[in-house]
């Protein structure tokens, strides 16, 4: 099942940030990865926006890694996603 | 939401009353609504995104205050250093207020459960910053009390927290339009929509408090999240209110060129340099002595020149670079592993092995609302600089209160909301002993907000679009109105903003839908902008002198018998002054001194 369109904006407010950097990897991988996500990956994904900015900062830059094989999956999905 | 003007039923739409509304609810905008529903008050906070997600948490630094754990300090070689770092500018009644207000600000956050960082002695532990001194311009102090790297994220956490428990009200995801006035020019409220479903809620509030934060989207190159879109100021324009000093804004000399994060001065320190297109250590022209360490200013301009010289590189020749890999990978693993991390993840380079593509970045809006130290609202009025706006405050960089001036010094901006979020709520806490019932709005005033609300699905031609006129509207900020300024720049600047103000008309969002509907936030958020941006470039052209963040290169020294002023800009009567507060609560004024570090 692919992401609805009103998700994708719903995702997209989500990703508004305090955070530059998590602006601009989270929403390159909204515009560019999220359509294709399947249901189980799109929970991943809102479970890991639920995350403190801090939290989230840590894990994209790779500061940190998370012991939940799901989240630390598409955390690298987001980190390998083009800005190109 | 109707898609007909004419067809709005009142009747359906939603009115809540409050004590007071808070816009924004980053650190300045929590602060005041705690001290507000600790006294029992009931307040409503608005937030266009998750509170915990407000640009507070991106403060890393730490916040100002005369502890003297760490160096000799008291709050008195703190304004000193606070008046010189603006360069004259700022209010020193506020200074004063702000850095006596100070330790206090800091053990109330304490007790709030902020974790600072601690010294061995069990004292908060204080870090030195640029531009701070013991006795007046002496040894270097160490006044910046910090939680480790992520004191702006732990202080809005304990903020959140603490507001949780004392039962403000949250309107997550709200966002506001703008202000309900009445003929009087009393503010008594705000229209906000959901952006979840598109309802329309007329909140109306006895008295209400702008905390929106800075403008920093206003330029193509910026460390400012996208939040940062100047809302409170273009609603507070709207209103009728001029915005202040619009023309200082804080520059960071390297940004990474197109996406805009900071890569901090240590990676200069360090021993890297700043090479242009023709792979020439461009700073040994500009400063021959201090070449890449020159100060902040010197080597923004100079980075500005370059470019627009066409000696900046890559395809744009939009950019130069900052070569770190003579250093070799293991010093740039073990002293800048920061920087390397977010140079691969973002541009897909190691500064181990190519060099950084940056330009100056926009950082820190000095101006905005004109208020006082109470947090009130102020405006001219007939003879009178500074009449406060029944009901409506602004705290926070939102605000111009003003303790930046011209230059805001490092770890000042916490403690500016912190201190001025109070000071607003116990203001309101008096005007609401005073002020104890709600007015009635006519239903007029109401109708003609809501209608608003609507304007960019049924105004103009389509021709525009909101991601188009943003984008062209950064870019003329940057070109025209960032670290490089004369006035054939300004002017152009001036008339090709005033065209795009003009093209916002042509504006229609084509996405009508109610469900997170991110077009119509966007097109208010570029209104807003668009606002700030005429403020901004407006003030900027006028003022010919060189002043902390404004440089000039046609007017290069600072002119305090011309310009020791506050620029005030506003839709309704353009371009106005008003005289710098330059007598302090206590002690005796700072006269203007050359600013040499």
């Amino acid at each position: 099942m692919k992401t609805q369109i009103s998700t994708v904006s719903n995702y997209r407010w989500q990703c508004r940030r305090g955070m530059l950097e998590l602006d601009l990897l989270l929403n390159n991988f909204v515009d560019k990865e999220v359509i294709n996500l399947t249901v189980e990956q799109q929970q991943t994904f809102e479970q890991l926006l639920s995350y403190p900015d801090q939290t989230l900062l840590d894990l994209l830059l790779g500061n940190s890694v998370s012991s939940d094989l799901s989240i630390s999956g598409i955390v690298q999905q987001i980190q390998h996603t083009s800005f190109d | 939401m109707s898609n007909d003007t004419n067809s709005i039923d009142m009747s359906s739409i939603e009115r809540r009353q409050f004590d007071t509304l808070i816009i924004g609810a980053g650190g300045g905008g929590l602060r005041a609504s705690l001290q507000l529903a600790e006294a029992d008050l009931s307040v409503a906070v608005v937030s266009k995104v998750f509170p915990t997600r407000s640009h507070t948490v991106a403060a890393q630094g730490g916040m100002n205050a005369a502890l003297a754990n760490v160096s000799p300090d008291n709050w008195h070689w703190h304004m000193f250093d606070t008046v010189k770092g603006g360069d004259y500018l700022g209010d020193q009644d506020s200074i004063e207020y702000m850095c006596r207000a100070a330790p206090k600000a800091v053990y109330e956050l304490e007790h709030f459960g902020v974790p600072f960082s601690r010294l061995d002695n069990g004292k908060i532990y204080q870090r030195a910053f640029g531009g701070q001194s013991q006795n007046f311009g002496g040894d270097q102090a160490a006044r910046t009390c910090a939680a480790a790297d992520r004191t702006g994220h732990a202080i809005l956490h304990s903020l959140y927290q603490q507001n949780i428990r004392a039962k403000t009200h949250f309107f997550d995801e709200y966002f506001a339009v703008d202000l309900l006035k009445d003929d009087e020019g009393r503010v008594l409220g705000a229209v906000v929509f959901n952006i979840q479903d598109g309802q329309i809620t007329v909140i109306e509030a006895k008295t209400t408090l702008l905390a929106t934060g800075g403008a920093g989207q206003l330029f193509k190159t910026t460390t400012n999240a996208l939040i940062n879109t100047g809302d409170g100021m273009g609603m507070a324009m709207r209103a009728g209110i001029p915005l202040q000093d619009m023309e200082f804004f804080q520059f960071h000399p390297t940004g990474i060129a197109g996406r805009g994060m900071l890569i901090t001065e240590g990676a200069r320190g360090e021993g890297g340099y700043l090479v242009n297109g023709d792979g020439e250590r461009l700073m040994e022209r500009y400063a021959p002595k201090a070449k890449d360490l020159a100060s902040r200013d010197v080597v923004s301009r100079a980075i500005a020149i370059e470019v627009r010289e066409g000696r900046g590189c890559g395809p744009n020749k939009d950019h130069v670079m900052l070569k770190l890999d003579h250093l070799g990978e293991a010093v740039i693993q073990k002293r800048l592993p920061g920087i390397r991390q977010t140079c691969i993840t973002f541009l897909g380079i190691d500064p181990a092995e190519a060099p950084i593509p940056v330009f100056p970045t926009a950082h820190y809006t000095m101006g905005g609302i004109p208020t006082n130290r109470y947090g009130q609202v102020v405006v001219p009025v007939k003879d009178t600089p500074e009449e406060p706006v029944a009901g409506l405050y602004a705290a926070g960089e939102c605000a111009c209160v003003s303790v930046h001036g011209g230059n805001r010094l490092g770890g000042n901006s916490l403690l500016d909301i912190l201190v001025f979020g109070r000071a607003a709520a116990n203001h309101i806490i008096g005007y609401l002993k005073e002020n104890k019932y709600h007015r009635v709005i006519d239903d007029e005033v109401i109708k003609k907000v809501v209608e608003k609300v609507n304007r960019f699905d049924q105004q103009g031609s389509g021709d525009e679009t909101v991601a188009g006129l943003r984008k062209e509207l950064k870019q003329t900020m940057e070109e025209h109105c960032s670290v490089f300024r004369n006035k054939e720049i300004l002017k152009q600047g001036v008339d090709k903003v005033e065209q795009l103000a003009q093209r916002m008309k042509n504006v229609k969002v084509d996405d009508q839908s109610f469900t997170f509907n991110t077009a119509r936030v966007e097109a208010f958020e570029l209104e807003n902008l668009m606002a700030c941006a005429l403020a901004t470039i407006h003030s900027a052209y006028a003022r010919e002198e060189s002043r902390g963040a404004h440089s000039r290169t046609d007017f290069i020294e600072r002119d305090d018998k011309s310009w020791m002023r506050h620029s005030l800009y506003s839709f309704e009567n353009g371009l106005d002054y008003k005289p710098v507060r330059t007598r302090p609560l206590s002690v005796e004024s700072f006269p203007p001194k050359p600013r040499v570090y």
